[in-house]
């Protein structure tokens, strides 16, 4: 597999302010790659480094090889979408598109004729008499996309461009970029700080934390197989426990995380052999629809979450009301060990 | 439950102001009215109504004899627009009005282009009051410091001589419908002096324009590939023009209707401004000056035209 972009310890300072913190990621050519985190975590800089709107402070970044310190953004093979969309006001549909064709110089006619092809692959052909200021939302969003992909980039970023639209409308979205993703079979770079949509979309996922990477991995393992105790709680809801509790459940002071889901409530019967037991006071419950969340206060005060499919075709009555005192139990290699910290932090 | 007033009393208040209030809030029309009503009575009635009146004398009849305003209607004032000496001073304005429209338009943008783009804070500040500053002071004697600044002997003339470029200027003043004398009594000079004076109206509204241009734009159009003079020509040039448009209306309109100017610098000939000036205080021909005073209003309705069909307005 060759790389279609490679950090090696790209730091990017602004000021004091370490924006990007010693990062080395390796993107494979034809994967869909998302870099997820919380707002102010670093992930659009990396992106923004990409396009080369922003240079790295120390490090290096090669694109499909080629080092690119230094190289301006209309120097190199990738294109953006951006997440206001950045669509041209002045210009209309069609000539929004065929922008990146005509400044390299393709004649008015088979740009035209690319950038109507490049429309209707995103569905939206026989707009580009329009001017953005005439679309929807969703429509503006396709429009740059297929802004970007009428050039033909190796390596398309997505800097959170479902994040203006409506809840229903991503849904389809996502789904629409991931089919075009394997159609073209090129690199997409997708930032966003939805871990849902990071986990449906992706190949691979970086998770950012204050300008570094705390795991790179597929969802599942991002999912069943948290490195670090950051992970296990932005990505999906776990209950990580520490200190003494889980020395009591586990015999050691290593942080571990319990996912809600594989949490049950104890029964009458004795705790099986590998399994492991806590009690707490139940004091609330939370109805969701497909599931039903019950936080169980425990003896140090910590909050347990757990959460029960309402997978029965008929509502059985519930059997637990809050202020009960429960017990709830769990098997013992469903736990996950936790780094607390990343090694180089905390200079 | 208490029904007596008083306990009531802190729930409803019902003085003046507050019914007041409460029928504004209910009525938002007549609020909107409120606040209308006296920018539309100065607007309406004593501004547009005395321009109105004072465009109908151009339709009154003044005699040549007696000097005197007849309310006779004819329509021989603007058709003295026509003749050949009045028809001169019409063109040597508007070509003035153009040139110094286009040079403020070439001055001002690396100016506000500057300022929008690579100054903040203290530095934008000091820019704006650089821009403004001028404008604190008169512009009567901003126009008499010129003429100083112009004539022979003066400022001008003398970096001119210290440059050894004294013979490029007497090329250049002897060039018909430019030179003249020396630079205070050539159209040159004037030109100068307008420029001078209404490039600040210029920048401002440029600067605006910029200022306002996405910063994401120019980075999409360097990301598609576009060199940066490429999206210079293809971005930010574009979206500027109501901002050039916007400017050049100023110094236009302004350049227009000025009677000092061509009074102080320059070689002598009348402009509009000074025509309409000379019209109705010198002369008394009220009738004649209203229908002077109906050409810059044509001309800049012409502009706004010409500059709407350019599509200046498409990118507001």
């Amino acid at each position: 597999m060759t790389l279609a972009v490679q950090f090696s310890g790209v730091s990017r300072l602004f000021g004091s302010i370490t924006a990007v913190d010693r990062v080395s990621i390796d993107i494979e050519d034809g994967e869909f790659f998302s870099m997820l985190g919380p707002s102010g975590s670093g992930k659009t800089t990396c992106l923004r480094l990409i396009a080369g709107f922003e240079q790295p402070s120390t490090g290096s970044i090669r694109i499909h090889g080629a080092e690119t310190i230094g190289l301006a953004p209309y120097q190199r093979d990738v294109n953006t979408v951006f997440q206001d969309y950045a669509l041209f006001p002045h210009m209309n549909v069609l000539d929004n598109v065929a922008y990146g064709l005509k400044v390299k110089g393709i004649g008015k006619r088979e740009r035209h004729s690319r950038a109507e092809e490049a429309l209707e692959m995103v569905a939206l052909g026989g707009y580009g008499e329009r001017k953005p200021a005439q679309l929807s939302g969703g429509q503006r969003q396709r429009v740059a996309l297929a802004r970007a992909l009428v050039n033909r980039p190796r390596v398309l970023l997505l800097d959170e461009p479902l994040g203006a639209l409506d809840l229903k409308l991503r849904e389809q979205m996502q789904g629409e970029l991931k089919k075009l993703q394997r159609q073209l079979g090129i690199t997409f770079i997708f930032v966003t700080h939805d871990q849902t949509e990071a986990l449906s979309m992706s190949d691979r996922v970086a998770v950012f934390n204050k300008g570094a990477i705390e795991q790179v991995d597929t969802p599942r393992n991002l999912y069943m197989k948290p490195a670090t105790a950051f992970v296990a709680e932005f990505v999906g809801t776990s209950n990580v426990l520490r200190g003494e509790l889980a020395k009591r459940l586990t015999g050691s002071e290593q942080p571990f995380s319990i996912r809600p889901e594989h949490i049950r409530f104890a029964d009458d019967q004795a705790a099986a052999s590998g399994e492991v037991e806590i009690s707490g006071l139940l004091h609330d419950i939370q109805y969701q629809g497909a599931a039903t969340r019950y936080e169980i206060q425990l003896e140090n005060g910590q909050s347990l979450s757990i959460s029960q499919a309402n997978d029965q075709w008929q509502e059985a009555t519930p059997a637990h009301r809050p202020g009960q005192r429960v017990t709830a139990r769990w098997a013992r290699h469903a736990m996950i060990a936790l780094r607390e910290d990343l090694p180089h932090k905390g200079r | 439950m208490d029904h007596s007033p008083n306990a009531r009393a802190p729930l409803h208040n019902t003085g003046p102001l507050h019914r007041l209030s409460s029928l504004l809030y209910r009525k938002p029309n007549l609020y909107l009215a409120l606040l209308l009503i006296p920018p539309l009575l100065w607007f309406g009635g004593v501004y547009f109504g005395s321009l109105l009146t004072l465009l109908w004398q151009g339709l009154y009849t003044f005699n040549d004899f007696s000097m005197t305003v007849t309310p006779t209607l004819t329509l021989a004032n603007l058709a003295a627009l026509f003749q050949p000496a009045n028809y001169d001073i019409i063109l040597r304005t508007l070509a003035m009005a153009l040139a110094v429209s286009l040079a403020s338009a070439l001055l001002a943008f690396p100016i506000a282009y500057y300022m929008a783009r690579h100054t903040q804070g203290k530095t934008k500040a000091f820019f704006y009051i650089a821009v403004m500053m001028p404008m604190w002071a008169s512009y009567i004697v901003k126009a008499y410091a010129w003429t100083l600044l112009l004539a022979k002997g003066g400022v001008a003339q003398w970096f001119v001589d210290q440059f050894g470029l004294t013979a490029v200027l007497q090329l250049i003043l002897g060039i018909p419908g430019v030179g003249g004398s020396t630079l205070s009594t050539s159209h040159l000079g004037r030109f100068l002096v307008f420029v001078y004076i209404w490039l600040p109206f210029m920048i401002l509204p440029i600067q605006a324009a910029l200022e306002r241009l996405p910063p994401s734009l120019l980075q999409a159009s360097a990301d598609l590939g576009a060199r940066p003079w490429q999206t210079f020509v293809q971005v930010t040039l574009p979206l500027s023009i109501p901002g050039i448009a916007a400017g050049s209306i100023f110094t236009f309109s302004l350049t227009l209707g000025d009677f000092i100017v061509p009074q102080l610098v320059g070689p002598p000939g009348f402009f509009i401004g000074s025509m309409v000036y000379v019209q109705q205080g010198a002369i008394g021909n009220m009738p004649m000056a209203a229908a002077f005073t109906l050409v810059p209003i044509v001309l800049v309705a012409c502009y706004l035209a010409i500059v709407k069909r350019l599509g200046a307005f498409d990118a507001l």
